[in-house]
C-alpha cells in the first residue's frame, strides 16, 4: 500500500499529512491494549460494583422486558446496529419499515396526525416542541410585543424543565413555571407546556385546560407515557398541538440513563415546522411503494442556520426496538401489560392503605404518590432489600411499579412500609378498577395488520431477518461514507450492553449503586482529556449536535460571567456541517459565514476581517479539523490565534477526530472546546441513524460551566443548566467507547489513526487517475478522507448528465453504499474509509468505482445511450434483472454482476431508484394511510 | 426556453408581469432549473402587504429551499392555490405560473427591474 501511495514508511506518510508545528510531543499518556478476554474480565469486576437494586423511582426511566427476539435479532444483531442514517433508502428499506412502524405506533397511541422518527430524550423534546411553536406562532398574525413567554407546569419532571430552562434562555424566550391549575396565559404566551400522567404520577383531564389555553391563542404540547394510553385518552384527542415523551419502557432498557428513543407527534398543519426526521413512502422506478426520508429541507444538511432543529443523530435503533416491541406485542398484548401495571398499582395502594398509609394521587396510572411520617425508616427497609423508591423534596414518597414488577415485589414494597409482607395467594391477575369515562380510553389504537401479526417468536424472527436483508450494513460491506467514520463496532465492546449490571441501573439511583459506573466515567474522562488535551469533560450530551449546542452555551456562560454579554457572533467556515450553524441560532449566536480560498482552506484575510469587524461581539469560531474538506490545514494555529487575538473561544468540531488520535490533538491546534462524536471516531455504533454521543472537552478556564443536572452532582461550579435529561447522557454506550480505548491502549489508538490516514491515502492514490480529487495539501497528501468531483462528467456527459447521485445508486449494483453525497461540496462524492477496513475491500470499492467511471465513459461516448443505461436506471433489483421483459440496451449481466467479486456476495437492492419528488408532493408518514396511498399511486399510474 | 418580452425580471430569478396595477409574480424558468423538481411553495396570505425585495414565501425542491423575494411593494390580493396540490406546475411551465399577484403600491419601482433581454444576460 505504501508503495502505491508513494511513501517510504507510515511514519513518513504522517510526517507528510499531518504539519508538524501541530504533531503531539509525546505518544499518549495511556495504559497499553487488553486483549478482548482480559478486557471482558476486568468489565467483569466493574460490572460487579454496580448494584442492580428494583427502581420504582419512575421519573421517565422503567424497568422493563426486552422480547429476547428482539435482544437478539435487534439489539445483538449488526445488521441492525451498523447501518448508517437511511439516507441512501434503496438499501435501507428495511430500517425504513421499522421506523415507519414507530411513526405509526407514536401517531396511534398520541392520538395525533403525524410523528417523527424519534428525538434524543425526552427532555430535549420538549425543548424541540417549544423551539416549534415559536416558530408555529411567530407566522401568526399580530404578534404582542415583548419577550414571548412558555408556560411550563411545575408538573413536569424536573430534569425536562431543567433543559427548557436552558433552552429557553438564549432564544429570549421567558419561562413561566407555575402549578397547572394556576395557569395565566399574558399576550406573549405562545405556548404551554404541561405533562400527564405528571412528575408525581397524576393523570390529568386536560380538555378544559388545552381549550381555554387555545381560545387564548396558545398552543399546547404534553409530554406523556405511551404504556399508559393504552388505557386513557390520549392528548391528541383533548386538543394538545404537541405531544411527546419518552418511549424507554418499550423494551429499551434504563441503561443508567440511556440511550431511548423520545417521540413527537404534532398535527398536519405544523408538518413543516417538525423537528428531526421524518420517514414517509414514495414509489421507486417500477411504480412500487417504497420508503424514504422525507421533508429533508427542513433539516440543518440543507436549512442550516433556519433549519427547524439541529438534530442531526436520533435513536433509531432505539425506535426501532420500542416499534418492535409494540408490533411484537400488539394492541392487545401491550394494553394488557398496561392492565397489569395498573393494577399492581392499584393493588399496591388497598396494601398499603390498610397499613395507613395515604396515597395521594386522584387518578393514576402506575406511581403512587404516599405520605409516610417514616420515610427514613422506609428508606432504610427498601434499601436492605434492594428497592429504590423516590423521595421526594417535598417529604413525600413515589413509588412507581413498571412491566417487571410481579406479586412478590408488590408484597416486599408492602414490607418495606412495615407491613407484614404476606402473600395472599392472589395471583398478578388482580382486579381492574376501570378508568372512569372522561379519561379512559375508547378509540382503537396499532390497527394496522403489522401489530399483531408477528406475535409469534418464529414469525417474528423471520418479520427481523427479511427487513434486514434489504439493508446494507457494515456486516455488508464497507460504507464509505465521508464525515461519518463507519468504522468497525467491536463485538466485544457491544456485549456489555446488555449486561444486567449496566443495562438495568436508574439513572436517578443513588450514586452509590453504580461505583462501577462511576468509575468507568472517571477512566473514559480522563482518557478523553488526554487524547483532547483538555481539562475537563462533560458525557451528558446525547449527541455531536447536542455536543456542538451545550459547548457554545459553555462558552457564552464564559463570556457573560466575563461581563462580555454582547458578544454572540459565530464565525463559521462556508464549509461547516449544517449543526453549526443550526446549533449557534438555538445558543443565541448569529452566524457570520467566513469564506474558503480555492483550495479549500479557510480565507485568512477574510477571517481576519471578520473577525475584526466584530471585535466587540466575537464570541466563538466553530472549525472542524481536519476540514471538512479532508485536509490538515497548515494555518490551523494561526486560525485559532486571530480569534482569540479578538477576544473569541475556539470550538472545534470533532466530527474528524479520527484523523487526530494520538498524532494532534485540539488542544495542540489552539482551541478551547471540543466534542467527540463517539459513534464516529470511539466504535459506538450508528445504529441505522442513532444513538449517538457527543460529549464535550474543555480547556480549563471554562471547566466552571460544565453542565449540572437537578438529580446528581454533575458539570462545574458555574453549571449551565443540562442539555440532555440524564446526567451521564446515554451513559450505558459508554462502555463501547471504554472498551474501544482500554482494548486498543495508546498504542493501537494511535496506529488507528494512522492507518486511517494511510487508506484513504491508499483511495486518492488508486482513484485520481479516473476521477478528480478536489482538496489536498500542496504536497498531495489528504487527511482520513477526500472528496472526488463528479462535476466535471456530469458536463462531459451532456444530456445524460450522469451525476453524484447515479453514481452514488449504481455502486450498490456492485454491493457498496454510496460515500457522501454531496457534502461538503455540491456534485461531489466524499469517501472516508476508516482504519477497519482491508486492503482487499478498499481494492473492491476501487474497482466499482473504476468500472463505474467506465461505465460513464461509455456514455460519454455515445457507447452507451444517454438515458437508457446502467447507471441511470440502478439499482437494479431481483425483479427487474429477472423479468420476463428485458427492454435495456445493457445485458442483465451487466447490471446486477457487472464485476466478478460481486458474484460472490451478491447484495440485491429491494427497490429501485425511488421518486424523491413524488414523496414530498404526496406526503405520507404513518400506516393505513400509506395503504390508500399505494392503491391511489397505482390508479394514477 | 424564452423569456417573454412583457416581463421584469429580479436578480433573485422572480417574474412580473404587470397590468396597471396588478402584478402577476413567479419564478423563472432559470429558477426551477436550479431547484429541480419542486415539492412544495409556501404562500403567504391573501391580504398581506410586503416591500420591494421583501421575502413573501419560499419555494422547496427535495434538495433544496429558496426564498421567494417580491419584485415590487403591494398587496398580495390573490395567491395560486392549485399549487397547494400542483407545485410541480412551476417546472411545467414557469412563466404560465404565476404565485401571487399584487396591487402594485408603487408601479415606477419596476423601473430598476431588468428586462428580458438583460435577465438573459444575467443567467449566460
Amino acid at each position: 500500500m505504501l508503495a502505491i501511495v508513494g511513501a517510504p514508511s507510515l511514519d513518513a506518510l504522517v510526517d507528510e499529512t499531518i504539519p508538524s508545528a501541530i504533531r503531539l510531543k509525546s505518544p499518549l499518556d495511556l495504559p497499553g491494549g487488553l486483549s478482548e478476554h482480559q478486557y471482558l474480565a476486568d468489565l467483569e469486576r466493574l460490572a460487579s460494583r454496580n448494584r442492580v437494586c428494583k427502581s420504582y423511582i419512575g421519573m421517565g426511566y422503567y424497568d422493563c422486558v426486552t422480547p429476547s427476539v428482539i435482544v437478539r435479532n435487534v439489539l445483538e444483531n449488526p445488521a441492525w446496529y451498523t447501518p448508517y442514517t437511511p439516507y441512501q433508502a434503496e438499501v435501507a428499506q428495511g430500517r425504513l419499515e421499522a421506523l415507519f412502524n414507530f411513526q405509526t405506533m407514536v401517531r396511534d397511541l398520541t392520538g395525533m396526525e403525524i410523528a417523527n422518527a424519534s428525538l434524543l430524550d425526552e427532555a430535549t423534546a420538549a425543548g424541540e416542541a417549544m423551539a416549534m411553536l415559536q416558530r408555529v406562532q411567530a407566522k401568526r398574525p399580530g404578534q404582542a410585543q415583548g419577550a414571548p413567554q412558555c408556560f411550563v407546569a411545575d408538573s413536569c419532571f424536573p430534569q425536562t424543565i431543567d433543559v427548557l430552562r436552558g433552552r429557553a434562555e438564549p432564544l429570549g424566550i421567558e419561562l413561566v413555571v407555575a402549578s397547572l391549575t394556576s395557569a395565566r396565559f399574558d399576550a406573549q404566551t405562545f405556548a404551554a407546556i404541561v405533562q400527564t400522567p405528571d412528575e408525581a404520577g397524576r393523570v390529568h383531564d386536560l380538555r378544559d385546560f388545552i381549550s381555554s389555553a387555545r381560545a387564548q391563542g396558545v398552543l399546547v404540547a404534553v409530554a406523556t407515557d405511551l404504556l399508559s394510553l393504552t388505557l386513557l385518552v390520549p392528548p391528541g384527542e383533548m386538543g394538545a398541538d404537541v405531544v411527546f415523551g419518552s418511549a424507554q419502557r418499550f423494551g429499551v432498557p434504563m441503561g443508567y440513563g440511556g440511550p431511548h428513543a423520545a417521540f413527537f407527534a404534532t398535527l398536519d398543519k405544523h408538518v413543516r415546522q417538525i423537528p428531526g426526521r421524518l420517514v414517509g413512502v414514495s414509489k421507486d422506478a417500477h411504480g412500487d411503494l417504497a420508503y424514504r426520508m422525507a421533508l429533508q429541507t427542513r433539516e440543518q444538511h440543507i436549512r442550516r442556520d433556519k433549519a427547524t432543529s439541529n438534530i442531526c443523530t436520533a435513536q433509531a435503533l432505539l425506535a426501532n426496538i420500542a416499534g418492535f416491541y409494540a408490533v411484537y406485542h400488539g394492541p392487545r398484548g401491550l394494553t394488557a401489560i398496561a392492565r397489569r401495571v395498573h393494577g399492581l398499582a392499584q393493588r399496591l395502594e388497598r396494601e398499603l392503605a390498610a397499613l395507613g398509609t395515604r396515597q395521594l394521587n386522584g387518578v393514576y396510572f402506575d406511581t403512587l404518590r404516599l405520605e409516610s411520617n417514616s420515610v427514613d425508616k422506609v428508606r432504610e427497609a427498601a434499601l436492605a432489600s434492594g428497592m429504590n423508591f423516590r423521595y421526594r423534596p417535598d417529604g413525600d414518597l413515589n413509588v412507581a411499579v413498571d412491566e417487571t414488577t410481579c406479586e412478590a415485589d408488590v408484597q416486599a414494597i408492602v414490607a418495606a412500609f412495615g407491613g407484614t409482607g404476606s402473600d395472599d395467594g392472589q395471583s398478578d391477575s388482580v382486579a381492574l378498577v376501570s378508568y372512569p369515562p372522561p379519561l379512559a380510553r375508547t378509540t382503537p389504537f396499532l390497527t394496522h395488520p403489522v401489530f399483531g401479526a408477528y406475535r409469534s417468536e418464529t414469525n417474528m424472527m423471520r418479520y427481523l431477518r427479511g427487513l434486514a436483508c434489504k439493508d446494507i450494513g457494515l456486516d455488508t460491506s464497507m460504507i464509505p461514507l465521508g464525515s461519518c467514520t463507519m468504522k468497525l463496532n467491536a463485538a466485544a465492546e457491544m456485549l456489555p450492553l446488555t449486561w444486567p449490571a449496566f443495562s438495568r441501573l436508574h439513572p436517578f439511583a443513588p450514586a452509590g449503586q453504580a461505583d462501577g459506573y462511576h468509575q468507568l466515567f472517571r477512566e473514559l474522562a480522563g482518557a478523553i482529556c488526554q487524547i483532547t488535551g483538555f481539562a475537563a469533560v462533560s458525557l451528558q450530551p446525547n449527541s455531536g449536535a447536542q455536543g456542538e449546542f451545550t459547548g457554545l452555551m459553555v462558552i457564552r456562560a464564559y463570556h457573560h460571567d466575563q461581563g462580555a454579554a454582547d458578544r454572540d457572533v459565530v464565525l463559521l467556515p462556508t464549509s461547516a456541517h449544517g449543526t453549526n450553524p443550526a446549533s449557534a441560532v438555538m445558543a443565541g449566536m448569529r452566524v457570520v459565514p467566513v469564506g474558503s480560498s480555492p483550495g479549500g482552506e479557510i480565507d485568512l484575510d477574510d477571517l481576519s476581517r471578520k473577525a475584526a469587524l466584530h471585535h466587540d461581539r466575537l464570541a466563538a469560531l466553530m472549525v472542524t479539523y481536519p476540514s471538512t474538506h479532508g485536509v490538515f490545514e497548515e494555518d490551523i494555529q494561526q486560525v485559532c490565534a486571530i480569534v482569540h487575538a479578538h477576544g473569541g473561544q475556539v470550538y472545534l468540531d470533532g466530527a474528524n477526530m479520527n484523523a487526530q488520535v494520538g498524532l494532534t490533538s485540539p488542544a495542540a491546534v489552539g482551541a478551547d472546546v471540543c466534542h467527540l462524536n463517539l459513534h464516529k471516531t470511539f466504535s459506538i455504533p450508528h445504529g441505522g441513524g442513532g444513538p449517538g454521543m457527543g460529549p464535550i472537552a474543555v480547556a480549563a478556564h471554562l471547566s466552571a460551566y460544565l453542565p449540572g443536572h437537578t438529580q446528581a452532582a454533575v458539570g462545574g461550579s458555574k453549571s449551565i443548566h443540562a442539555t440532555a435529561g440524564a446526567p451521564w447522557g446515554s451513559a450505558s454506550i459508554l462502555l463501547i467507547a471504554y472498551g474501544y480505548i482500554r482494548m486498543l491502549g495508546a498504542e493501537g489508538l494511535t496506529n488507528a489513526t494512522r492507518y486511517a490516514l494511510l487508506n484513504a491515502n491508499y483511495i486518492k492514490s488508486r482513484l485520481e487517475p479516473h476521477y478528480p480529487v478536489l482538496f489536498a495539501r500542496s504536497n498531495g497528501r489528504i487527511a482520513h478522507e477526500l472528496i472526488f468531483d463528479l462535476r466535471p462528467l456530469k458536463q462531459a456527459s451532456g444530456a445524460a448528465a450522469i451525476d453524484e447521485t447515479d453514481v452514488a445508486k449504481r455502486l450498490m449494483d456492485y454491493g457498496f453504499h454510496a460515500p457522501t453525497v454531496s457534502f461538503p461540496v455540491s456534485g461531489t462524492l466524499m469517501v472516508e474509509p476508516t482504519e477497519s477496513e482491508s486492503k482487499e475491500e478498499l481494492d473492491r470499492f476501487c474497482e466499482a468505482m473504476i468500472a463505474i467511471r467506465g461505465e460513464i465513459q461509455a456514455v460519454i461516448d455515445g457507447r452507451a445511450d444517454p438515458h437508457d443505461n446502467v447507471l441511470k436506471h440502478a439499482p437494479h433489483t431481483a425483479a427487474a434483472v429477472s423479468a420476463d421483459q428485458w427492454s435495456h440496451p445493457y445485458g442483465r449481466q451487466h447490471a446486477a454482476f457487472p464485476l466478478a467479486f460481486v458474484r460472490e456476495r451478491k447484495f440485491w437492492p429491494s427497490v429501485g431508484r425511488i421518486d424523491n419528488p413524488y414523496g414530498d408532493r404526496n406526503l405520507v408518514c404513518a400506516w393505513t394511510d400509506a395503504e390508500a396511498y399505494a392503491a391511489e399511486s397505482r390508479e394514477r399510474d | 426556453m424564452a423569456y417573454p418580452a412583457g416581463f421584469k425580471y429580479t436578480k433573485d430569478h422572480e417574474w412580473i408581469e404587470l397590468t396597471q396595477d396588478r402584478g402577476k409574480v413567479g419564478v423563472t424558468d432559470y429558477a426551477q432549473q436550479q431547484l429541480g423538481a419542486v415539492v412544495y411553495i409556501d404562500l403567504p396570505d391573501v391580504g398581506r402587504t410586503i416591500k420591494q425585495g421583501e421575502s413573501f414565501g419560499s419555494i422547496e425542491s427535495v434538495k433544496s429551499v429558496s426564498e421567494l423575494y417580491s419584485p415590487v411593494s403591494g398587496e398580495v390580493i390573490e395567491v395560486n392555490t392549485t399549487l397547494k396540490t400542483n407545485p410541480e406546475a412551476v417546472n411545467a411551465s414557469p412563466h404560465d405560473t404565476w404565485i401571487v399577484i399584487l396591487k402594485v403600491s408603487n408601479p415606477a419601482e419596476t423601473a430598476g427591474l431588468l428586462d428580458a433581454a438583460q435577465y438573459a444576460e444575467l443567467i449566460k
